[in-house]
């Protein structure tokens, strides 16, 4: 992270990946109410061409370059030290990518049913706060962007999710606001310190992180004020109590974009912002953190393994996958932070395919509860098919994306966190368990008259799962190219985080 | 040659892409002769393969193939590499010879079913990665081979995917293995923080230089060993292979008597260097789980009545051989019987799949008998896996039993007891099914009925394509013990082919008491088979003795219940207690500080239910507004 680029560029990509979106929801929103068909036109038209960009950034980015690329650095209020200050890493670029690509998935592949318009302004503004989120080097830019991303979600679990979804986007809201309220205590904090040190006002991450010093007891006030925000954010145990209403209550796209990118705003704020500011306090307050991972670990394997509603337990899967990337997260060897980067992305992949399949099967049946179901594998054998492969993905099967991550994770931190990796290997043993015992009572057996008529996966969603299983076989069978991208960066995040420490 | 290594588990892979795209048009029987055609020419590329090493030195007989790198992430540097050496090589001769056998065998008896195709891209893939398992220059990419089989094994199982006990048979094998995958896991990230690396080669390597501490070299043999307990359905894991059965016999054959269930034992013999230098106690606690998992599979397997059950509890017995072997540092005999077991346990398995395919589909060995006489050719070849697992000369399963109990005895006269009496039993279990089976009265003919055939039902011998791999398997059941015989050593071809890869953790045993009277030995072996099949003898067809079955033997000492009665009571109550606790006192905390927040803006309650989007909108306007507050004061400040 050290020597941040900066591009001349003919093109300020990245500010495009944050602008193009915000621009396409601003237009379907003034265009909704009148036409339509207009407004569903420039929805497409924003997502394909943000998902283009974000594909010919990964095209573009040089592999062996560990600092900032693409920069794009502009004061913004001058007078406070804020800037619009952009940059992709290999720590960010995957996620960029994954945030290009799954909204206009999701956007082309998942009917809303209702409110259409509304729904794709929606969608595009969650789009550009991700991006923005991922991309932000500068304090003030990152916490406008953290929190814009609240407003969207809030309205599309709001809007367009199942019974009891309005308690579940009030649950989301208040606890996530409730989090980043500390964090932005701590970024006040952290800006006034750091200028004691740097002699001048700044919101820059780069900036602080190599510039300033922060006294033993101020570091570790401020690493906590950041980690709260992110623990409810990832979530961690036991802060996680807002995700599985959340996802069980969103719709199928809310669901999708929910688990695949805004959950990594938690864990990349770890990486980013917790652990690249306050190295030695990170490292001090490593102990709960391995814990409270390890904990959401086996935990979120055990609670997944007990619930009745399909979708339940998919979310609560996600607890026990995150717990795996903050372990390796704050193990910070080079294989264990790279797993971390890469099961980051590989979530998203894996469980926004499990989300969407859930969804499918939803759609046909109206029901999510795994006792209304059976016997699916009889009725649509195809639809069965990709579900095992996304399963197995899932489990960390080797040859498929899901074992990348987690292995790095594991063997990275074993050195470092030794008994904590080892528990955490036996959530590998109940990932197994829940997903399928659970495919076991939806898939197996004889279908009763309900579920004999399960129709099988249609041209459409056969092609977006396609893109789907292509990931997982890929980037199973070939992580380098991945991980070559991710490692340099990763390196250079340790080189400093160890200077700091030693 | 050794250069297109990387042919010989690619043609399975191959074949299995094939049929994923044109599987459904070639249909019922092509896309089976398509993977059959796929695993034979595989077999073919090995067995060039071993004339290649054959022809060099023995101390030159190792290649490794670089296909790419896989996970190169600082320093760890894992490469997608095959590794041909006499051991590699060995297991894939058998893996693919015996998988091109069975897979046409199940052309035969895979007919008609509605999923054909689906049967062989699964069974095409799983000897993919069966051969990625053996040819694996790496733990991680044995250990893709070690989950891909696993997973084709679940899917395999629950074929029958209608059927509940499939179902639920194919999880339980997955998750059990999953148990023994934390083992080798763990292992994986010892030996990377030990030697650096995850390669056979360095590992050996470190092991034989003594760069591998004892303590470390201990550690990680455990725990691969856990791993091999999981796989090779060893006590305390072994419960999930009997359930197997559920799966289409070929797959019995195959999966769980011929190949993956030995993929315990290859591993061990693949890291026999560590195994070496860890404490002697490890060498002894694989040699006495070996032999409890041999005696007691093998008392089970005297009271069973379903045809397939006896022998699945018999190749956990066997099983149990093979590790007793490697305990014993026997790896050759450990190998020489991995190799004759595939013959002849295929052999009975396919046997047994072509009495069930004659019967229209029932197993229970009391509603057979004199089986011989419709199925002749199954009854015979039968009849040869029978002699050849109970240990009669000149048939192979004899030399290679014999050599283990040979090293057994070198090692510890007590285990050699155990040995001799499971070899005992398994002469007595093993008559006892032939009887049953294929001797005595036809009581097929009162049971007529069930089997969906009214009036005359008869038995009827399977089609060509199943009785060719049986005649060939009987073959090989025969003249399998010339690999390894123990008159002379010129005759120890085994032995010289392996030694490279083993010679050093061999035990030697020359100037032992046993060694000198290996022959004694020999004759006791021979005793002992011919007591245990007179004995059956006098119980199934003579009747001269009272048939001794009993309740506590049939249901497996209870060891499988009580494992369920665990799972299900205490295990499923902890799950659900955390499950509550998750639901009421976490969740329950943040709805409370909810209420709470809730009741003192009582007005706010109002928003909360009615006017949602302004109450949102509102606490997003405060919170830019606290903001611009906080931001204001800061850099005022």
């Amino acid at each position: 992270m050290i020597g941040a680029s900066t591009e001349v560029l003919g093109f300020p990509i990245l500010s495009a990946l944050v602008i193009l979106p915000l621009v396409g929801s601003i237009v379907v929103a003034l265009l909704g109410k009148t036409r339509a068909a207009w407004a569903k036109l420039a929805a497409l038209t924003s997502s394909v061409t943000t998902g283009a960009l974000s594909l010919w950034l990964l095209g573009a980015f040089r592999s062996g370059d560990a600092g900032f690329q693409f920069v794009s650095n502009h004061p913004w209020i001058a007078q406070w030290g804020i800037s619009w200050h952009l940059g992709v890493d290999g720590i960010s670029l995957f996620l960029v990518v994954l945030a290009g690509i799954l909204f206009p998935l999701v956007i082309v592949g998942i009917d809303p049913h209702h409110n259409e318009t509304s729904y794709f302004a929606w969608m595009l503004l969650l789009q550009a706060g991700v991006m923005g989120s991922f991309m932000a080097l500068d304090l003030f830019l990152f916490f406008v962007m953290f929190e814009i991303v609240l407003v969207p979600m809030y309205f599309l679990i709001g809007g367009w999710g199942y019974d009891q979804r309005v308690y579940a986007a009030t649950k989301f809201f208040l606890y996530t606001m409730a989090g980043s309220a500390f964090m932005l205590v701590g970024i006040i904090a952290t800006v006034s310190l750091a200028r004691h040190d740097l002699g001048y006002v700044t919101f820059d991450v780069v900036k602080i992180a190599e510039g300033a010093t922060f006294s033993t007891n101020a570091a570790r006030w401020l690493f906590v004020s950041f980690a709260i925000a992110f623990a409810v954010k990832v979530p961690l145990f036991p802060v996680h109590t807002w995700l599985p209403d959340a996802h069980t209550q969103a719709s199928t796209g809310g669901s999708v974009i929910l688990a695949g990118v805004l959950l990594k705003m938690g864990t990349y704020g770890f990486l980013r912002f917790g652990v690249y500011l306050f190295p030695q306090a990170a490292m001090w307050a490593r102990p709960v953190l391995f814990t409270l991972a390890v904990v959401g670990v086996i935990y979120g394997a055990i609670v997944a393994t007990m619930q009745r509603d399909l979708k339940r337990l998919v979310a609560y899967s996600s607890v026990a996958h995150l717990g795996f990337i903050v372990l390796g997260t704050f193990a910070l060897s080079s294989q264990a932070v790279t797993g971390a980067v890469v099961q980051m992305v590989n979530h998203g992949v894996s469980t926004g395919a499990l989300f969407l399949l859930v969804g499918m099967i939803y759609e046909r049946r109206h029901t999510r509860e795994i006792s209304e179901l059976r016997g699916i594998q009889h009725a649509a054998p195809l639809f069965a098919a990709i579900f095992t492969v996304v399963m197995l993905s899932s489990v960390g099967l080797p040859g498929l994306n899901g074992f990348v991550g987690e292995f790095l994770i594991l063997i990275g931190s074993f050195e470092s966190a030794r008994w904590w990796t080892i528990v955490a290997t036996v959530g590998v043993v109940l990932a197994a368990l829940y997903l399928l015992w659970a495919y076991q009572r939806v898939f197996h057996g004889e279908p009763d008259e309900a579920n004999s008529s399960f129709k099988e996966i249609n041209a459409k969603e056969g092609m977006l799962m396609a893109v789907f299983v292509g990931v997982i076989v890929f980037t199973g069978v070939y992580p380098k190219p991945v991980l070559e991208r991710i490692e340099p960066s990763v390196n250079s995040f340790i080189e400093h985080v160890e200077s700091r420490t030693r | 040659m050794l250069n297109l290594l990387w042919l010989i588990p690619l043609l399975p892979l191959a074949g299995a892409l094939l049929n994923i795209a044109a599987g459904r048009k070639l249909g019922d029987p092509r896309s089976g002769w398509l993977a059959t055609s796929a695993t034979l020419i595989s077999f073919l590329t090995t067995v060039l393969a071993y004339f290649e090493l054959l022809g060099r030195q023995a101390e030159k007989r190792s290649h490794v193939e670089t296909l790419f790198s896989w996970l190169p992430v600082g320093s760890l540097q894992v490469d997608f590499a095959l590794l041909a050496d006499p051991l590699s090589i060995t297991m894939s001769l058998f893996v693919t010879g015996v998988s091109t056998l069975i897979h046409l065998y199940a052309i035969g008896y895979m007919h008609g079913d509605a999923k054909f195709s689906k049967f062989f891209i699964y069974l095409n893939l799983f000897v993919f990665s069966m051969l990625m398992l053996v040819l694996g220059e790496n733990l991680l990419v044995t250990f893709l081979g070690w989950e891909g089989v696993g997973a084709c094994s679940y899917l395999l199982i629950s074929f029958w995917h209608t059927r509940n006990s499939a179902a639920v048979a194919g999880k339980k094998a997955f998750v059990t293995n999953r148990i023994g995958d934390f083992g080798v896991m763990i292992a994986m990230f010892l030996a990377f923080s030990h030697v650096g690396s995850l390669s056979y080669g360095a590992i050996n390597e470190a092991a034989h230089a003594g760069e591998l501490a004892a303590v470390s070299a201990t550690a990680i043999a455990l725990l691969l060993f856990v791993g091999a307990c999981g796989k090779s359905a060893q006590l305390p894991l072994y419960f999930w292979l009997p359930d197997a059965m559920e799966g289409p016999t070929p797959v019995s054959a195959l999966i769980h008597a011929a190949t993956m269930v030995t993929s315990g034992v290859f591993l061990l013999t693949r890291i026999n260097p560590v195994l070496h230098v860890s404490y002697a106690w490890v060498s002894t606690t694989v040699a006495v789980v070996g032999a409890a998992t041999a005696l007691f599979a093998a008392t089970i397997a005297v009271s069973q009545n379903d045809i397939k059950r006896v022998l699945a509890y018999s190749t956990v017995s066997q099983l149990g051989l093979m590790f007793l072997a490697i305990g014993s540092g026997a790896y050759v005999a450990a190998i020489f019987h991995m190799v004759t077991h595939a013959f002849f346990k295929a052999l009975l398995f396919l046997g047994s799949g072509s009495v069930i395919h004659g019967m229209h589909h029932e197993q229970d060995m009391r509603k057979m008998g004199a089986l011989r006489k419709v199925m002749p050719i199954t009854g015979f070849t039968f009849i040869i896996g029978w002699l050849a697992i109970a240990g009669v000369p000149p048939f192979a399963g004899f030399w290679s039993k014999d050599e283990i109990l040979l090293y057994v005895f070198a090692k510890s006269p007590v285990l050699y007891v155990v040995g001799i009496v499971t070899a005992l039993l398994t002469a007595y279990y093993m008559t006892r099914q032939v009887i049953m089976v294929f001797y005595g009265k036809a009581r097929w003919r009162d049971h007529g009925d069930e089997h969906g055939a009214h009036g005359d039902f008869t038995p009827h011998e399977s089609p060509r394509v199943m009785l060719m791999p049986l005649v060939v398997l009987s073959v090989l059941s025969v003249v399998g013990g010339a690999m390894q015989l123990p008159f002379s050593k010129d005759l120890h071809f085994l032995e010289h082919w392996l030694a490279p890869v083993v010679e050093e953790s061999e035990a030697h045993i020359g100037k032992t008491w046993a060694y000198q009277n290996k022959y004694l030995l020999l004759l006791l072996a021979v005793a002992v088979a011919t007591a245990g099949i007179v004995l059956a003898l006098a119980v199934y067809a003579k009747a001269k003795l009272k048939v001794v079955e009993p309740k506590v033997l049939e249901q497996a000492w209870h060891y499988d219940g009580a494992v369920a009665r665990v799972v299900a009571g205490p295990g499923a109550a902890t799950f659900n207690l955390i499950a509550w606790f998750d639901a009421n006192i976490v969740d329950g905390i943040v709805n409370g500080v909810g209420q709470v927040v809730r009741s003192v803006a009582g007005s706010l309650r109002k928003a909360q239910s009615g006017f949602v989007r302004v109450y949102a909108l509102l606490i997003s306007i405060g919170a830019v507004v606290i903001l611009g507050w906080l931001l204001l004061r800061g850099v005022v400040l």
